[in-house]
């Protein structure tokens, strides 16, 4: 069909020059669409690869948005904690400071009436002194037989006033003594006292320093500075994958739960009736175990200890501590429903055991069973514990949800980030992809490029003007 | 919107919708012709691992095989067991007292109707209709009818699986084994021609594959 003549080669050549000839012809046409399709890819990779940059920018922004709202409230939560503290500390001190100030005074007072109490008084100067002089003065001849009697009942009414003296003050000193002995207590009470103040006024000043800094962070916050976001950024990571360690850990403990609950559930609910697929006394144990999770949840929101709806958070006090009450009696009672249905499930257990010996033609009673009171206990406990172990699932599940938000952020900017890089490498692929058809459809012409660059040149030569001049 | 409500709904209509039944029906029947009633003690071990197998709404009935079988007074006992766990472990108690009680007490049949217990046992498991259904036949096959029975009767057991335990050798099977191997081959083409399929098991230490769920 293509043997345009006898000989095939012939014809082979003929076709190659036609070809070659009819490529050459429309190489300018060629080309043309080449690069219009290359720039028309190149011009929507590029549209796209914009697109989607600016998308993550704007999501960069929400997520920075998001960021710094869930800091500020963290911090808001800290700084007000804080003051909490503060204000407990105040009230419990500070309101007793008159009492205090009472207290010190009165210990004070006491101090002094007795330190003055306790003055050393000088002890009166002996009177026997003036006794003496007057007895020195009397003449060697008035009476000097006289002064001897004189002097011996002188000498006996010192021994006693001396004796006396001396009993006396000893007592006063002794009494001196007692007031300083009961100044001590009052001293190490107005000491123990002081130190407390002290105590807590560093206990204050300390706090003082930690809300500096919170508020400073705060600050940081509110003015969406770069630190604070990366700052923000890493410990929402971290947080994300500490509360994920722990929603596995309580994950974990649900199953456990739940192969407690389940077979005994069968007893209740039929061990063959199928829901969607599943075995009723399955999804039975499943909704217990759900219906426990969830009452965890509004206690722990009850007690404000979580903010994950803020409707119970916003419940008047009254209120909110009778839906404590309510929680915790539904848990309660879960919680020894679950304890009844492992006892019932190690009753069946063993049942089960049983009847398989007695199928098997064993003895059923070969079992010892002095022992199986523990396994039961431990189930009950375990089946009553459980629940309430459940209960601080909502901690975690709260600090996952908020980091969520972050961290699937933060993927998504990746993601879109890297996605905007293949667009536009996508689009310069397909620019140096069209120069390359161009090149290799112009190998395809190398011989009448070639005639036509001689040509070409020889025109130059002479003068005239080439196509390429005239086209300009 | 629209769509995912109506998918939902569709969803939740085949989760409502009522499915096939998933339980199991067995019938045994237990040969109690002549010396093959010696056999019997290996008939309840079989029957104790037919129990211990079986679960809640599964239904297990054991009967004789006797002069005439086709009838529900050769049934010994029978059992549908319940929903609830501790009371499948007291049916399947009780359950094995009573053929422990009656194997203790079986009294040799001249005659074997086999062909009438197998007509029982279709008549009582479609009557169940339980999900999977299996007959077993304790029994050497040689079937010996008093004259006037008719049995020639075709059976109607598509969807049956029927499993002869303990196929024992006669003496006249030690003669010419043609004979045992012509008796299984001849019940093997009336129960697959029936619609049902067939199984021996001679074994009995090898009871796992019995039922297979």
């Amino acid at each position: 069909m293509l043997g345009i003549t006898p000989s095939p080669f012939a014809s082979a050549l003929l076709w190659i020059v036609l070809v070659v000839l009819a490529a050459y012809l429309a190489r300018r046409t060629v080309h043309r669409a080449i690069r219009a399709s290359a720039n028309a890819l190149r011009r929507s990779f590029r549209v796209a690869s914009k697109a989607v940059t600016r998308s993550h920018e704007r999501l960069s922004e929400r997520n920075r948005d998001v960021l710094l709202a869930a800091g500020r409230e963290a911090k808001e939560r800290i700084v007000e904690r804080e003051f909490d503290r503060i204000n407990d500390t105040v009230r419990k001190d500070l309101s007793n400071y008159s009492a205090l100030h009472r207290a010190l005074s009165e210990s004070i007072e006491r101090i002094e009436k007795d330190h003055q109490q306790a003055v050393d008084v000088p002890p009166d100067p002996p009177g026997w002194v003036e006794a003496v002089e007057a007895v020195a003065k009397i003449d060697e001849r008035e009476g000097r037989i006289g002064v001897g009697n004189i002097l011996a009942d002188i000498h006996k009414s010192l021994v006693k006033a001396h004796k006396e003296a001396m009993n006396a003050y000893q007592q006063a000193s002794g009494e001196r003594h007692k007031l300083l002995r009961h100044m001590r207590p009052d001293w190490r009470r107005i000491q123990e006292k002081l130190a407390k103040v002290g105590k807590n006024v560093d206990s204050l000043l300390s706090r003082s320093v930690t809300i500096d800094r919170h508020m400073q962070e705060y600050e940081d916050i509110v003015k969406g500075r770069d630190r604070a976001v990366s700052v923000l950024a890493s410990s929402s990571l971290v947080n994300f994958f500490v509360s994920a360690f722990v929603l596995g850990i309580a994950i974990g403990g649900a199953m456990i739960n739940f192969s407690l609950i389940a077979r005994p559930m069968a007893e209740m609910v039929g061990g063959t009736s199928l829901m969607g697929g599943y075995r009723t006394a399955d999804i039975a144990a499943l909704v217990i175990i759900m219906v426990e999770i969830s009452m965890g949840l509004f206690l722990m929101e009850s007690l404000r200890i979580t903010r994950l709806f803020p409707v119970i958070g916003a419940l008047p006090d009254k209120m909110r501590v009778r839906m404590i009450w309510i929680t915790f009696t539904i848990l309660f009672m879960l919680a020894s429903v679950e304890a009844g249905l492992a006892y019932m499930r190690e009753v069946l257990l063993h049942d089960e055991l049983a009847t398989s010996a007695l199928l098997r033609g064993a003895d059923a009673a070969t079992a010892a069973t002095q022992y199986l009171w523990i396994t039961t206990a431990a189930q009950m406990g375990m089946g009553f514990v459980l629940p309430f172990a459940l209960v601080f699932v909502a901690i975690p599940l709260e600090t996952f949800v908020h980091s969520l938000r972050t961290v699937v952020g933060l993927v998504a900017v990746g993601a879109m980030r890297a996605l905007a890089l293949v667009l536009h490498l996508l689009g310069m692929a397909f620019h140096y992809l069209g120069a390359l058809l161009m090149q290799l459809y112009d190998l395809l012409l190398f011989v009448p490029l070639w005639i036509e660059e001689r040509l070409a040149g020889r025109e130059a030569a002479d003068g005239v003007p080439g196509r390429s001049e005239l086209q300009l | 919107m629209r769509a995912l409500i109506v998918t939902a709904i569709c969803v939740l209509l085949a989760s409502c919708a009522p499915q096939a039944p998933q339980n199991h029906g067995v019938y045994m029947l237990l040969d109690t012709s002549g010396t093959y009633a010696e056999e019997l003690t290996k008939a309840e071990q079989i029957i104790r691992y037919t129990l211990s197998r079986l679960d809640a709404t599964d239904t297990f009935a054991v009967a004789r095989i006797d002069t005439g079988s086709f009838s529900e007074r050769d049934i010994i006992a029978k059992v549908t067991f319940d929903d609830r766990p501790s009371a499948v472990n007291r049916q399947k108690r009780v359950f094995a007292e009573q053929i422990a009680e009656f194997v203790s007490s079986v009294e040799p049949s001249p005659y074997t109707d086999i062909t009438g217990g197998i007509l029982q046992a279709v008549e009582f498991l479609n009557e169940k209709g339980t999900g999977s259904r299996t007959i077993l036949i304790f029994s050497d096959l040689m079937e010996d009818l008093e004259e006037g029975y008719i049995r020639d009767i075709e059976l109607e057991l598509e969807g049956f699986e029927v499993i002869a335990l303990n196929v024992t050798k006669l003496r006249s099977d030690n003669v010419d084994p043609r004979e045992y191997l012509g008796r299984l081959d001849a019940w093997q083409a009336r129960v697959e021609e029936a619609g049902g399929t067939w199984r021996v098991i001679n074994d009995l230490d090898g009871l796992e594959g019995l039922l297979m769920r």
